[in-house]
């Protein structure tokens, strides 16, 4: 699973942190999501909800 | 084959549509929405879309191929007249009546206009692309704004025409801007910085009305002042969508009631009421996070899920270099507890403390900090 974030279009919610915290992270400065790593096979539910949850829809998943 | 139609195409509309695909529902999927536009996403329209930093493109969720392939039939420029529960039909604006075994309402709401002088040229309202576009172009021509009503949307749209160039006098019956929404302490840091950038902020003053010829010219105080204006955005508040639910017999009182709706019946979005039991309040939100979550919650549901309703809500505003940031519900005597950093520097972590407990936590340009604070209202 490819992971892609937009992060202009990022507002800094940080729900894909909640839902896949091993997966996401929020930067300090500004809060901005960056990507720890790929996500591994056990991750792919949690790091699909992160993306279906963003409300800026700056997640993108190629599978 | 089982049918679900959704009616309005937007944030809480196309994400219950493409989450029912996306967790494998089968069925025919209808979305009915009176725009003509491809669903897009609201947030940017008053902050990157009135900046002009964003072409308007950039808002849309995606283009038309998305929802075919999805087999997802979005029908665009599409309004719903009526419903007919007991025959399970969506009549159409165009007399045609679409058949549903499960309905999704999520039209959202509609913003308010002023009594006296609305017509006039220059003034404007803030809900759709068009109204952004449209405001964008007085905007840019303005010298000066006036914006009525300091919620989010004034507050955003006065720091944008600001950050424009334009003289800008932002005016509300309360006593500082979002003070209803986020208390009035934290209105008067926003009333500061407003100031502090340079717009003019009058708190406790109603609008009586708007004067010009054809195009406007000013605004009338309830004081009798005039504050002269060649541009105006009304954001006096919305009412929810529910008018073509009137003949229904669906329950509504200021929103789609979700509990008393029938089987087979959601809401989602800013039309939707709900109880939480978690706050001890009935809510209804118009929230750019609870479209989604409401909508993939309709969404389960429709998939059989038995899930409950119960979120801890969440709400951000963008102006100038403020990102503020708000999990929880507000009640009107919550007291501010700053927790961390400083309303100064303007970077702080704040409570909100109502009946002995948090009821909200606020970051201010605390993004990340905020985010670990969420877990004092999980525990609720
Ligand atoms: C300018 C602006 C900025 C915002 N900024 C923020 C922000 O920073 N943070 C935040 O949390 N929230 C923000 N919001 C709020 C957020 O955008 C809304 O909560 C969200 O759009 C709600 O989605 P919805 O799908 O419920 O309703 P809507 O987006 O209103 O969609 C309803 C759709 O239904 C259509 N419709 C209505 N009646 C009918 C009918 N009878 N037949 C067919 N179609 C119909 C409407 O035309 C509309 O397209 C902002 C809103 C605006 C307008
Ligand atoms: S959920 Fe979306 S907007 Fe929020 S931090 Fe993650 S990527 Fe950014």
């Amino acid at each position: 699973m490819n992971v892609e974030i937009d992060q202009e279009g990022c507002v800094a919610a940080g729900q894909c942190v909640l839902a896949a915290p091993d997966v996401f992270d929020q930067r300090d400065e500004d809060g901005v999501a960056v990507l720890l790593r790929e996500p591994l096979a056990d991750e792919y539910d949690a790091t699909r909800e992160a993306a279906l949850l963003c409300p800026a829809r700056a997640i993108a998943l190629s599978e | 084959m089982e049918r679900v139609v959704v009616v309005g195409a937007s944030a809480a509309g196309s994400t219950t549509a493409q989450t029912l695909r996306r967790e494998g529902f089968a069925g025919a999927i209808t979305v009915i929405g009176d725009e003509p536009h491809l669903p897009y996403d609201r947030p940017p329209l008053s902050k990157q879309v009135l900046l002009g930093s964003w072409p308007v493109e950039r808002t849309s969720f995606g283009p038309s191929t998305t929802y075919a392939e999805q087999g997802i039939d979005l029908r665009l420029g599409s309004r719903a007249a009526g419903l007919d529960l007991s025959r399970r039909v969506v009549e159409l604006a165009t007399g045609e009546e679409v058949g549903w075994d499960h309905l999704v309402v999520a039209t959202g709401v509609q913003p308010l206009q002023l009594r006296e002088g609305h017509h006039l040229a220059g003034v404007h309202l803030l809900r759709t692309l068009d109204d952004a576009v449209a405001l964008r172009k007085s905007l840019v021509d303005a010298s000066a704004v006036v914006v009525v009503g300091a919620g989010f949307l004034g507050s955003e749209t006065a720091a944008a025409a600001r950050q424009l160039g334009c003289e800008v006098t932002l005016v509300d019956l309360a006593p500082a801007p979002m003070a209803v929404q986020l208390g009035a302490e934290v209105g008067w840091m926003i009333a500061e910085l407003h100031a502090a950038n340079g717009v003019r902020v009058l708190g406790g003053s109603g609008v009586t009305r708007l004067l010009g010829e054809s195009a406007v010219e000013g605004v009338e105080l309830a004081d009798g002042s005039v504050v002269k204006a060649d541009a105006v955005l009304v954001a006096v508040g919305t009412r929810p969508l529910t008018d073509w639910l009137v003949t229904s017999e669906l329950p509504c009182g200021d929103g789609v009631l979700c509990e008393d709706t029938p089987a087979g019946v959601h809401a989602a979005g800013d039309v939707a009421r709900w109880n939480s039991a978690r706050f001890g309040v009935s809510l209804r939100l118009e929230h750019r996070f609870n479209a989604t979550e409401q909508a993939v919650c309709a969404a389960r549901r429709i998939l059989g899920q038995d899930i409950g309703f119960d979120p801890v809500p969440y709400f951000w505003t963008d102006q100038y270099d403020a990102r503020i940031q708000v999990y929880g519900v507000v009640p009107p005597d919550a007291r501010l507890v700053v927790v961390q950093g400083d309303p100064g520097a303007r970077k702080f972590l704040a409570h909100y403390v109502s009946g002995g407990r948090v009821s909200a936590v606020l970051g201010w340009n605390m993004p990340r900090e905020l985010r670990s604070e969420r877990a004092l209202l999980t525990a609720i």
